[in-house]
């Protein structure tokens, strides 16, 4: 067994599982977190993508105790209170889903996505940053379409806090 | 049109729970004592099961239950059924071999299931598994539909005589035969349609409980349609009475058809959980996905097409081998038959055809509807005979289509089919026009300089949807009616409930039903919830699946709140002293018309249910149910085209632009009837150009992850440019066609035409990979 000590969504969080656990099965059957799912067994689909340390990660690639001592960031923990994060705002206003499944690894990556792209993205970006994230329903136009949205508008608003500040 | 009524662009009421993580799938139950479940399959894809010893996992750590098919049966247990009968052309009944929940004394195909064994966590009944020790005698296998046919082949079930199930057959042969004989020109063309794995995100899952104390079973299942699960699993499987049986399918993470079926899983959960008094949760992994869920697609075909000298169709002749897997899954039987073959006159006016239909056993996993279910097959047989006959007569592929659309409604089919509505030439002419058909031959030109290969390719199809009338179903076989049920509840306080027997699984129906709802009462969809997926909270249903939930289940609710209007309408005119007729019901008033006297529409609510003042005789309470059987089937057609560009040194094949013009009759919510086109399209290209489920000739799965079978993805695809140009279904009252399968239906052949065009070949197999395409290139190089 591992002792497994995080800091998810804000809380700390310890526990003790088998070694073998993956972070994926931590988050989602001890700490009870569901929105992170599993699409696949090769790392493959991106269903289960969540924020270690603020970068975008596999959680089905990852053991638990590898984890220990990370800051993760999960689907649960991404909108502040009622507000919706852009990337959330985005996927919804532009019918970037539809099952529900694939969702939340698209989320997840996304927001890694457009905060290592302060530049701005294009439509090739996004498509290829998308290679590891697999979509059953919408064939990505919309996910393309809300990321390159939440984008732009994740840059107005910094610009307005950088106005504001100034 | 209100800003949430039909015809409006509303945001989904469902996405809050999706985007924050609170989805609630199978999966994600817990239910106290819940223990894991794993199953042992076969790893021969036909083998004698000679002994199981299962004492070694029984001692296992955590483990709390192993079972077998010797003491599922002993419980009486019954065998999976096909649900929809065909008889062949000798009038015999179709040959359905036994297909146990769990494997007894044989196993058909690599993923058979044969143990279940259960423990207190997934990863202690996984070990356990694998110290299950089963003794097997290999049998020789067949994978190939056409080799399981020839004499000789392994004899899959002791039925089938040579693994034939049926030998149908559809249409006029004579006539077809003396149109060939006097045609100017015929087309002959094999068609071979991949066989594809449906590959919903979620894997399926399911989580049995058997309740001692009331004797009553409860499970979620990942299902597009829980109330044909329970009848099934009550009446053919003897799991349970239906009154003790409670099946809710919660969030469901796509199904794309192969969540139609009942599984053996979900029947092994519930009845283990009797035997080992313990809930009990198995969810598939990927792997375990690829080998078991139903297949889709995997037809061979001949087809000849002849041609007057006007280039007129005179008749169509169809031969077709369809390849079934191991066993008859749920409606297998119906899927090459009536879903295919009364498909094949397209969107053409076509006096004779005939097709005549073989479904075969092999060692696979069962076959079974995949989004399009047969209509896929249907279209890409014709379009691609369409293209090739266009370019041996030396016609444009437009022309030809247009010379051969049919123009007048209704039109009868010689293969069953009565087409009620459509505009062939507006979706054909919408298509090329954004696709800028006419300027093909100069970016052919440019691209040519820059040592590329450009093609363009088009698909006329039809497919039909809504299915579908009851009686008429239950004529051509079906076990079951295909009606759908809607019960609209008015709360006291004027919200509303709707109960559904339609499933959404990505669908939106919790937005568009609640649209249909704010469009007749002027209620805010957020007023109005909707209730599905649990055969406890919703009265009997059919569920989701051939696009039917907007044909069918739409109309239902139509007819519920026909009767709750009437009744409003009466409650209204007593309070208000009004002549029921001058009653009007909009944006949540209740009005008499021509006057200023009105009531809020909660108010005619709360009335029905104080009962203190209700008109003489009336009964209180607003809520009313309705059953819609469908008149005819639906009919959604469309044009898509695709152009792409081919590098010559790679064979990699890049689609440029990718053009649908569809015609779904009305559209509730145009934001979700486009999403439904984009996830349709991005499947038939996947089909097209890099999909494709294959097994070795012992019957080994080769493309068993993501790491082998090629999903689409982001950077495979382009933007899609979709229009729609719709003429209003005539025989549903809200006038819609449906639009979940249209896509998938309609894109693989006109991928393959643009491929083809491009290389200068007559065809290329499916999916059209670089290596594929590069081998067609250097074939005809030398």
């Amino acid at each position: 067994m591992s002792e497994v000590s995080l800091t998810v969504n804000g809380k700390r969080v310890s526990g003790s599982a088998e070694d073998r656990t993956l972070l994926v099965h931590f988050l989602r059957e001890h700490l009870g977190l569901t929105g992170t799912h599993v699409g696949c067994d090769t790392s493959q689909c991106g269903a289960c993508v969540v924020l270690v340390d603020g970068r975008a990660v596999k959680s089905c690639s990852m053991l638990a105790a590898q984890a220990s001592g990370s800051t993760i960031v999960t689907i649960e923990g991404l909108a502040s209170g009622a507000d919706l994060h852009p990337v959330q705002a985005a996927f919804k206003e532009h019918h970037g889903l539809q099952c529900g499944f694939c969702t939340p690894g698209m989320i997840m990556t996304a927001t890694d996505m457009i905060s290592r792209h302060p530049e701005g993205l294009d439509e090739a970006t996004v498509r290829a940053e998308l290679d590891g994230n697999i979509c059953r329903c919408t064939g990505y136009h919309n996910i393309v379409k809300a990321i390159l949205a939440a984008s732009q508008a994740m840059a107005k608003g910094s610009k307005g806090k950088a106005k504001q500040a100034a | 049109m209100g800003i949430e009524g039909v015809g409006a662009r509303v945001a989904r009421k469902e996405d809050k729970r999706f985007i924050t993580g609170g989805g609630r799938y199978v999966d994600d139950m817990v239910v106290p004592g819940m223990k894991h479940a794993v199953f042992v399959r076969s790893p021969h894809a036909h083998a004698q099961i000679k002994k199981i010893d299962v004492k070694k996992a029984q001692g296992m750590p955590g483990v709390v239950g192993v079972l077998t098919g010797k003491e599922l049966k002993a419980d009486g247990i019954g065998n999976l059924i096909c649900g929809w009968m065909i008889h062949s052309k000798d009038g015999s009944p179709m040959k359905m071999g036994a297909w146990s929940p769990l494997a007894v004394d044989k196993v058909r195909y690599v993923g058979d299931a044969v143990v279940i064994v259960i423990a207190d966590t997934k990863g202690q009944a996984r070990d356990a598994a694998e110290a299950v020790d089963i003794t097997y005698k290999e049998l020789k296998a067949v994978v190939d539909a056409t080799k399981a046919l020839q004499p000789g082949a392994p004899q899959i079930h002791a039925e089938a005589e040579n693994n034939l199930i049926f030998d149908w057959e559809i249409g006029d042969g004579k006539a077809v035969d003396a149109a060939i004989k006097s045609a100017a020109h015929v087309t002959r063309m094999k068609i071979v349609n991949n066989r594809l794995v449906p590959n919903a995100m979620e894997p399926r899952a399911a989580l049995g409980h058997y309740d001692k104390a009331e004797d009553h079973y409860t499970c979620w299942t990942t299902s597009q349609n829980p109330h044909v699960s329970r009848l099934v699993m009550s009446a053919f499987y003897n799991v349970a009475p239906e009154n003790k049986l409670r099946v809710i399918a919660p969030d469901v993470g796509g199904g794309f058809g192969s969540k139609i079926y009942i599984y053996p899983e979900e029947i092994v959960c519930l009845w283990a959980s009797k035997k080992t008094g313990v809930p009990v949760k198995w969810v598939a992994d990927r792997t375990e996905s690829f080998l078991s869920d139903a297949h889709g697609r995997d037809h061979v075909s001949t087809v000849e097409m002849a041609f007057d000298k006007d280039n007129r169709i005179t008749g169509l002749k169809v031969d077709t081998i369809a390849n079934l897997g191991a066993y008859m899954s749920l409606f297998s039987s119906c899927v090459p038959t009536y879903l295919y073959a009364t498909l094949l006159s397209g969107q053409y006016n076509i006096p004779a055809i005939h097709a005549n239909v073989r479904t075969v056993y092999t060692n696979t996993a069962p076959v079974d509807a995949y989004r399009g279910a047969g209509r896929p097959e249907a279209t890409y047989l014709l379009e691609r005979t369409m293209e090739t006959a266009a370019r041996e007569l030396g016609v444009t592929p437009a022309e030809l289509r247009r010379k051969n659309f049919i123009t007048s409604f209704p039109h009868q089919t010689p293969v069953i089919m009565n087409y009620d509505a459509g505009d062939y030439n507006a979706s054909l002419d919408a298509a090329m026009k954004a696709a800028d058909y006419a300027g093909f031959t100069k970016r052919k030109a440019d691209a040519a300089k820059r040592g590329k290969l450009r093609g363009i390719g088009m698909s006329c199809y039809i497919e039909a949807c809504g299915i579908a009338p009851s009686a008429a179903v239950g004529s051509l076989g079906a076990g079951v009616g295909l009606w759908e049920s809607a019960e609209v509840r008015v709360n006291a306080v004027g919200t509303i409930e709707v109960l559904t027997g339609s499933h959404s699984h990505g669908q939106g129906h919790e937005t568009t039903f609640a649209q249909v709802v704010n469009q007749r009462f002027g209620v805010p969809i957020d007023s109005v919830s909707i209730v599905h997926g649990d055969t406890d909270k919703v009265q009997m249903g059919m569920g989701t699946y051939g696009s039917r939930s907007g044909a069918v289940g739409l109309s239902a609710l139509v007819k519920a709140l026909d009767k709750v209007e009437a009744k409003a309408k009466k409650i209204a005119a007593h309070l208000l002293e009004a002549d029921e007729g001058d009653i009007v019901i909009e944006n949540g008033e209740v009005k008499v018309a021509g006057t200023d006297k009105s009531l809020p529409w909660f108010q005619v609510a709360l009335a029905a249910y104080t009962a203190h003042n209700l008109p003489a005789g009336m009964e209180p309470g607003l809520k009313e149910t309705a059953f819609y059987d469908p008149s005819n089937f639906t009919f959604p057609a469309g044009c898509y085209i695709c152009e792409v560009e081919i590098d010559p040194e790679t064979g990699l094949t890049e689609i440029i632009q990718f053009v649908a013009a569809d015609d779904f009759g009305n559209i509730i919510n145009p934001m979700i009837v486009e999403g439904q086109v984009h996830g349709g399209i991005a499947q038939g290209v996947g089909q097209a150009l890099l999909e494709g489920a294959h097994y070795d000739a012992s019957g080994q799965l080769l493309t068993a992850s993501y790491m082998d079978y090629t999903m689409p993805r982001a950077d495979d695809l382009p933007s899609f440019k979709v229009s729609t140009s719709n003429t209003p279904c005539p025989g549903n009252p809200l006038g819609i066609k449906g639009c979940g399968e249209a896509g998938a239906i309609g894109s693989p052949p006109a991928v393959i035409n643009a491929i083809t065009d491009a290389l200068g070949v007559v065809d290329i197999a499916m999916p059209a990979s670089p290596s594929t395409v590069w081998s067609a290139i250097h074939a005809k190089k030398h």
